[in-house]
């Protein structure tokens, strides 16, 4: 198939499991339990690696900047721009793609093994509708956890960033608080907390998606595994950009 | 022989156990709509035609029998049945209602009406025996005790009661056959699909899923489709009846001068269309080479 075409169809398939999706939110059954179930293996399951993934990064961004910033004579506004940077950009894409390494493949592999094994034909055969019952709740789950464990990372981000800048350049600890208060707004917070809500639904369409159309037995499954991965990930990359523009034009953020 | 436990799954009085006459269906007129009916149906992938203008129907309390070549579009028949593929052309009836244009919400309803056995047993491996026996009935949110009473009957009748706890990697490939039919007959659906049931299965484990597929049947009145390629099972199933003995077991006779079954038959499928229909003798007697070749295990080409 031509590849634009192949593309064109896929984002159809994806629309189309996120629109069914949406529309079963309106009526029953429900299922909360597996929803819950879900947020414990995304939220939970994921908080260590995330948690350490904005740890190291917000250490690591104060490492690099601080002896440019040193350069100019402004080492103390070395927290603002681990904040902005964390809080804005590096917090949501950095959690996005942990989560879509360590949930996307989750995801894919069990709804993938599930197709080869005709288990989800036995779930349709028994009158249940697969999207309501597997689709929904982890998609809802990644909405819900995504920004929980964003916020998770930028804090410990900050918390990483002031440990180096005090350990290593030996920077007081309430002049890096003081620079990070300077340094981020409200809007800055609210975008933070809105780009997770989009790629946790680019995360959960694309990686069930990939799952449910799994062909090809078990070596079928490795393929939807990597590519729900490869694509999630640059799905969030490329949404990044346009959520980033946008919510500087709504949220009047990054403009000075 | 199984013991007079099984036997209590019955809807009918022991007495009136007999495979069905036709002055039954006379009798009852509800009876002489078929249960599945496919009006020439035509399915197609790309270029590769699997069904071509296929016609038949299935009366209630008769059981089918689909053989053809492995990719001959056995199982797809069966994946139509259920709305989970949709014909290109052609109509689909199921209880006298036309289940073709049927969006996914509505055939939810008619899927309801109908248990389906798998190839592989298809279980739900994160749940245990119960729960994929349960499934059913905990979707639609049935009474605790109810289930338990509705599970441990149907475990009785395939004869795994003691496995109810198991995980399904903890069973044999037969038991997870025979746990596959179980949760199909949850809710005595009166239309059971199997689709290869016994593929891979050892010669006694077979017979059992056969013996299983007569009980529900001649004691049911179960209308079904049996997606084969094994003449054994073909043997089986157009050759032996079952009835309760005095003493309340079912047991397995085979047909003979004192009943003949009719309420089996066979369909062969070639080349997208029906190659054969009609009962096991007239398929043995046949002399067409595709049909003798089938038979004996030496399909050409």
């Amino acid at each position: 198939m031509n590849p634009i075409f192949k593309f064109l169809a896929e984002l159809q398939d994806v629309t189309l499991i996120i629109w069914r999706s949406f529309v079963s939110l309106f009526s029953s059954p429900r299922y909360y339990s597996e929803t819950i179930r879900q947020m414990d293996m995304i939220g939970v399951g994921s908080l260590p690696i995330v948690l350490l993934t904005g740890f190291f990064t917000g250490g690591v961004l104060v490492l690099q900047t601080f002896p440019t910033l040193e350069y100019y004579s402004i080492q103390n506004e070395s927290g603002r721009s681990v904040a902005t940077s964390l809080i804005r950009e590096l917090g949501p894409v950095l959690s996005a793609l942990m989560v879509s390494g360590r949930i996307g493949s989750a995801i894919s592999a069990e709804l993938g093994s599930m197709v080869v094994s005709q288990q989800i034909d036995a779930m349709r055969a028994l009158g249940t509708d697969p999207i309501r019952k597997l689709v929904l709740p982890r998609i809802v789950a990644l909405i819900v956890m995504l920004p929980l464990l964003t916020v998770g990372a930028d804090i410990f981000g900050l918390i990483g960033g002031a440990v180096v800048a005090n350990t290593i350049y030996n920077q007081e600890i309430p002049v890096f608080v003081e620079s990070v208060k300077n340094g981020i707004s409200t809007s800055d917070i609210i975008g933070g907390i809105i780009k997770p809500l989009f790629f946790g639904l680019i995360i959960g369409s694309v990686a069930c998606h990939k799952g449910l159309s799994t062909k090809g037995g078990t070596v079928g499954v490795g393929r939807s595994v990597t590519n729900s991965v490869v694509t999630a990930s640059i799905w969030v990359i490329i949404f990044d950009f346009f959520l980033s523009k946008a919510l500087q034009y709504l949220l009047d953020i990054g403009r000075f | 022989m199984l013991s007079a436990n099984d036997a209590e799954i019955q809807a009918v009085p022991a007495d009136k156990l007999q495979p069905m006459d036709i002055s039954d269906a006379i009798d009852q007129p509800h009876r002489s709509q078929p249960a599945i009916e496919f009006r020439d149906v035509y399915l197609a992938f790309d270029d590769n035609v699997i069904l071509d203008g296929i016609s038949f129907s299935v009366r209630r309390g008769e059981t089918k029998i689909v053989l053809g070549r492995s990719g001959g579009g056995k199982s797809t028949l069966i994946r139509l049945i259920l709305g989970l593929l949709k014909p290109d052309a052609g109509q689909i009836l199921i209880d006298g209602e036309e289940i073709t244009g049927y969006d996914e919400p509505e055939m939810m309803d008619v899927r309801h009406k109908i248990g389906m056995v798998f190839q592989e047993g298809a279980l739900f491996d994160s749940l245990s025996v119960y729960q994929n026996v349960a499934y059913r009935l905990l979707e639609r949110g049935e009474d605790d005790e109810e289930v338990e009473a509705e599970v441990r009957r149907m475990l009785r009748f395939v004869d795994l009661e003691d496995a109810i706890d198991k995980m399904p990697n903890e069973l044999s490939g037969g038991m997870r056959r025979r746990v596959g039919i179980a949760r199909a007959l949850v809710g005595d659906p009166q239309i059971v699909l199997y689709d290869e049931p016994t593929a891979g299965l050892d010669p006694p484990t077979a017979r059992t899923i056969c013996e299983l597929a007569i009980k529900l049947r001649d004691l049911q009145d179960v209308s079904s489709i049996f997606v084969t390629h094994e003449m054994n099972n073909v043997r089986y199933l157009s050759s032996e009846y079952a009835t309760v003995n005095d003493a309340g077991e079912v047991i397995y006779e085979k047909e003979g001068e004192r009943l003949c079954l009719i309420n089996t038959e066979i369909i062969m499928l070639r080349d997208g269309k029906i190659g054969f229909q009609g009962k096991d003798e007239e398929l043995m007697r046949s002399k067409d080479p595709y049909i003798m070749g089938f038979i004996h295990g030496k399909l050409g080409p």
